[in-house]
């Protein structure tokens, strides 16, 4: 059955080549979800208001973000953006792909937040003479943030998890992009992917990890 | 702007591949949930202790790139020989992905049934199997289903995923289209098209039954 030697001194020799690419694998999750949070927080509150014309387009985002594989939001950003004569290269278009995606799947999240705070909240913030908009920064946006922080991070999980389909648009320097690249030079497939499986594994538990601290010390009250 | 050199014979193409789509989704879904059933069963009735290898186990599925896994599972059957076509392959690492999260979700909805009714269940002389059919799973049900239908929707769209071992679903089917004609917005529009039209109504049915469900809490 296995005539094949494992060649793991190989895979560990790439090593440092693959911690570099997990770094631009970080970078990218964290512009996206960070790009993702602000545009989400402007589609929950444009999904929420009484005028169409910001109603309309917000539904749509969040429908079409949710409806359609992640792949192809990135496909589109890449290859679809190419009939109008807009060539992105495959960081922005991963960017812009995952960034589309987040903020549909958080745009929810947060909506479902904004449900959860009472309506006295933001009138009694009126009540003592602040604006619509002041109200909303001091008042609802912190705890719309404080109920939505777990499902927040395990966006950014998925975030991570994401990135690795920018290969498929010729990314080459992320995590996935260098072990594939590796690959197709040594040929040692199943080594080189389980090593990348294993650092995406850690990442994903560092973030949790972190993200279960941060929430202890922030909401410790 | 509006020509176009697209055909009815492509758009034929891109059916067959949203049927490809369609049936490694079911066969994910259905063997997923099979093994999530059991799982979370035996999740929610063994001591965490005894279960920690599973959860492990299952965790990886969720925290690794399903991509990798795909390379993976396909390289590892390449490695052992074991001939396994690579329709196959994706269907058992998707109906493992799966599996990973459903046995959460029956979890969940097993822990939200309150220990009480099962005990009455119990001293009324039901035996186990007879509170697990008959008192468990049709409380279960109303909590697990619309997140098992959103669960189901993610899998449709992450099986596009396998294109990367060479199988034609939709999207592959029309980046094939896309690389013939050069029309690249108009192709995968309708790609987008279809997989919303698969996924979106089946969405509001998921939203419409848990808020007619939880009426009654």
């Amino acid at each position: 059955m296995f005539e094949y030697t494992f060649q793991w001194r190989q895979a560990f020799r790439a090593l440092p080549q693959m911690l570099e690419g997990a770094l631009v694998t970080m970078q990218i999750s964290l512009l996206s979800m960070v790009l993702g949070i602000t545009i989400a927080v402007l589609l929950a509150v444009g999904r929420n208001s009484k005028s169409i014309w910001l109603r309309a387009p917000a539904t749509t985002w969040v429908e079409v973000a949710r409806n359609t594989p992640a792949l192809f939001q990135i496909y589109m950003a890449h290859f679809g953006l190419g009939s109008f004569g807009i060539y992105l290269s495959p960081f922005v278009a991963l960017l812009a792909g995952i960034t589309f995606n987040n903020a549909g799947y958080l745009c929810e999240t947060f909506r479902g937040a904004l449900r959860a705070i009472p309506d006295t909240q933001m009138r009694a913030g009126r009540s003592l003479g602040m604006g619509p908009a002041k109200a909303f920064r001091l008042i609802i946006a912190p705890q719309m943030f404080r109920i939505a922080f777990l499902p927040t991070t395990n966006q950014m999980v998925w975030a991570i998890l994401m990135t690795s389909l920018g290969v498929t648009v010729g990314m080459n320097t992320d995590l996935t992009g260098v072990t594939q690249a590796l690959n197709s030079r040594t040929f040692r497939t199943f080594e080189l992917f389980a090593l990348a499986g294993v650092i995406y594994y850690c990442i994903a538990k560092a973030v949790m990890l972190g993200a279960r601290l941060l929430a202890w010390r922030l909401f410790r009250y | 702007m509006f020509d176009t050199a697209l055909t009815a014979g492509d758009l034929w193409f891109m059916m067959k591949g949203a049927g490809v789509t369609l049936a490694i989704t079911f066969f994910a879904v259905v063997g997923g949930t099979l093994m999530g059933v059991t799982f979370g069963v035996i999740r929610s009735h063994v001591s965490p202790w005894l279960t920690l290898p599973l959860v492990f186990v299952l965790d990886i599925f969720r925290s690794v790139p399903l991509l990798i896994q795909l390379i993976l599972a396909n390289a590892f059957q390449a490695i052992a020989g074991l001939q396994i076509s690579p329709f196959t392959t994706s269907c058992i690492v998707l109906a493992l992905y799966t599996s990973a999260y459903c046995t959460e979700i029956v979890r969940g909805a097993i822990d939200a049934v309150p220990p009480v009714t099962r005990r009455a269940a119990r001293s009324l002389g039901l035996t186990w199997g007879q509170d697990m059919t008959q008192v468990v799973f049709p409380m279960a049900l109303r909590v697990g289903l619309p997140s098992w239908i959103g669960l189901t929707l993610g899998v449709m769209k992450d099986s596009a995923l396998v294109m990367w071992l060479g199988i034609i679903e939709l999207l592959k089917s029309s980046q094939i289209i896309i690389t013939r004609l050069q029309e690249p917005m108009l192709i995968l529009l309708i790609a987008g098209a279809i997989y919303f039209a698969l996924s979106f109504p089946i969405a509001r049915l998921g939203g419409h039954l848990e808020r007619k469900w939880q009426e009654n809490d």
